[in-house]
């Protein structure tokens, strides 16, 4: 593996005193200079605790952590002049301008006032902002303020960019936005870490993933291996009567099929994708059974819970 | 947190970025900077003219008004500080503020001179449109530099509050409640009505105001009805006491952002 851009070695955060949960228990990660990595799990997992260690706002209870060859403890400073942070809110100052926002950051980095003015410029025509003019973050859309907070991020080409639920709240436009700007910058040699509870967003975006539960990685590698290793792509199959869902069961073309009767649904893991759909298509017709809907689909966060884990608490939590 | 000597050369730059920023803000919303402005020159024509009489106050009551105007107004700006740093805390503006190799303390250092500088502005105007009205101020110039020392070193104290329970509160819903609670203990005071003229027990709760020591002072300099002399040391007393509980707690309630 390429050198390490993020060292994590045992990295422990306790909340709340004596009786608190562990954020993080023993979380290890290992992240390779210029690339994606994507940290994804559940809300409560731990994600946005190990990003606000990683970005200097916590401190660890233990553990080795380096950003950018420097400690996040004893060099905070060092660490702070390297990173850039996209927080879960867009943290800008909503009665200024875009340009003023990037201007006040740029400042804050020390970059002189000609240097500042001249790359919150540059940014603001990167990100399509560039219209915007003098119209306070107050009134932008929740795409165009995503993608100001990003600029703000950016204002020292970090090194290290850490991005948490990125497009959390946004419309599928605002997402494709944020996820294209992101796409931008790899190749820049800017390192990336995405927290993300979307296993669609890690898909997209992420060389490599770590799955993280309860404070720690449980499952790490490549989305191919991830889903590889997590049963693959379903096929979900809808009934019009649900008294045929035994019948059509068995004559589906695959086995570990899961029979959800309220919603007249089958469910099944899937190797090959054409296949298994002309496969069940075919078997249904000749049965003479009436499908509402067939559909193939990527395995969802609780189905690659489910299998890392081999519990089933998250299922029942969602069902 | 221990970040080393590199943050220090820039606390000046920084702290001036950030009053910068509020100056900025200032310039967008010219209504709410106006609207601030002119509440407390609201309550002065309210309280001189529509409630008015002043019970117990002997002498010009415009001149007894004005100084408790004044004090009052800078027992206000609590709220300002308040929503201003909530605010940032909310937006996450300070997580990112954190996350950037700034001067350690600038944030706040930026924030205390956005806000002295309002407070200086309303004091300005408050003390025009007394004037307007008829006050006097008869203490000579240095009695009135004197006076606005002392509100202002009131207003810096309860700027410190402020953040504070801004730190401590960190979520815009409790405002609220402190914008309600601001008010009555704003009220108990002598800023309207002499203590001598309520039931002892208001009375003596109202003398021991500290937002009271400071406008008695404050008339007693500018020699206005109302004012006693050897208040001057408590309104300095008062403001510092608070400045000594509240000033090292916030900073430490900052700091503690990171636990």
């Amino acid at each position: 593996m390429a050198e390490a851009a993020i060292t994590v070695e045992g990295a422990r955060k306790k909340y709340g005193g004596k009786g608190g949960a562990h954020a993080l228990d023993g979380l290890d990660l290992r992240v390779g200079r210029g690339t994606v990595h994507g940290v994804l799990g559940p809300n409560g997992a731990g994600k946005t605790t190990l990003v606000r260690i990683l970005s200097t706002l916590l401190r660890p209870d233990a553990g080795r952590i380096e950003v950018a060859g420097h400690d996040v403890v004893t060099q905070a400073y060092a660490v702070r002049l390297r990173i850039g942070l996209l927080g879960q809110h867009a943290a800008l100052d909503e009665e200024l301008g875009g340009r003023e926002n990037l201007e006040l950051f740029g400042r804050l980095h020390h970059l002189g006032a000609r240097t500042a003015r001249a790359r919150a410029g540059e940014l603001l025509e990167r990100f399509d902002l560039a219209g915007t003019g003098r119209r306070p973050v107050r009134a932008y859309s929740g795409g165009m303020r995503r993608r100001l907070d990003l600029a703000a991020s950016l204002i020292t080409e970090p090194e290290v960019l850490f991005l948490d639920e990125p497009t959390t709240g946004l419309d599928p436009r605002g997402r494709s936005e944020v996820w294209a700007a992101v796409r931008s910058l790899v190749g820049g040699g800017t390192t990336v870490l995405l927290a993300t509870q979307h296993l669609e967003e890690a898909d997209q975006l992420a060389d490599r993933i770590s799955v993280v539960d309860a404070g720690r990685v449980i499952a790490d590698g490549t989305a191919d291996e991830l889903k590889a290793a997590t049963g693959a792509d379903r096929i979900d199959v809808v009934l019009r009567d649900a008294g045929q869902l035994g019948a059509a069961v068995a004559l589906l073309p695959m086995t570990a099929v899961s029979v959800d009767p309220d919603r007249r649904l089958l469910s099944a893991p899937v190797a090959d994708r054409m296949a298994a759909l002309s496969g069940v298509v075919q078997a249904l017709q000749e049965a003479g059974i009436e499908a509402e809907d067939v559909a193939l689909r990527r395995p969802t966060l609780d189905e690659v819970f489910l299998h890392l884990t081999g519990e089933d608490h998250r299922v029942k939590e969602s069902a | 947190m221990s970040i080393g000597a590199s943050t220090g050369a820039y606390a000046l730059t920084d702290s001036w970025t950030m009053t910068r920023r509020e100056l900025a803000r200032w310039a967008r919303q010219p209504a709410q900077v106006a609207v601030g402005l002119v509440f407390p020159v609201m309550l002065l024509l309210m309280f001189g003219y529509l409630v008015g009489g002043g019970r117990g106050v002997s002498g010009d009551y415009i001149d007894y008004l004005v100084p408790g105007m004044l004090a009052l107004t800078m027992a206000f700006g609590l709220e300002g500080t308040m929503l201003a740093v909530t605010r940032d805390l909310d937006k996450g503006v300070i997580d990112r503020f954190r996350s950037m190799p700034m001067a350690d303390g600038a944030v706040l250092v930026g924030r205390s001179a956005a806000d002295m500088l309002q407070s200086t502005l309303v004091l300005a105007v408050l003390a025009g449109a007394g004037y307007a009205l008829g006050w006097r101020a008869h203490g000579g110039p240095g009695g009135f530099l004197g006076a606005v020392g002392l509100l202002l070193l009131f207003r810096f104290a309860m700027l410190w509050i402020g953040i504070h329970l801004a730190l401590l509160a960190g979520r815009p819903e409790l405002i609220q409640a402190v914008q309600i609670l601001v008010w009555p203990v704003g009220f108990l005071s002598n800023a309207f009505a002499a203590p001598r003229s309520m039931p002892d027990w208001l009375g003596t709760a109202v003398e021991w105001n500290p937002m009271s020591q400071t406008a008695t002072a404050v008339r007693d300099l500018l020699g206005g009805p109302g004012g006693e002399s050897g208040h001057v040391g408590a309104a300095v007393l008062w403001p510092l006491v608070l400045l000594a509980v509240f000033l090292p707690s916030a900073l430490r309630r900052f700091a503690r952002l990171s636990r």
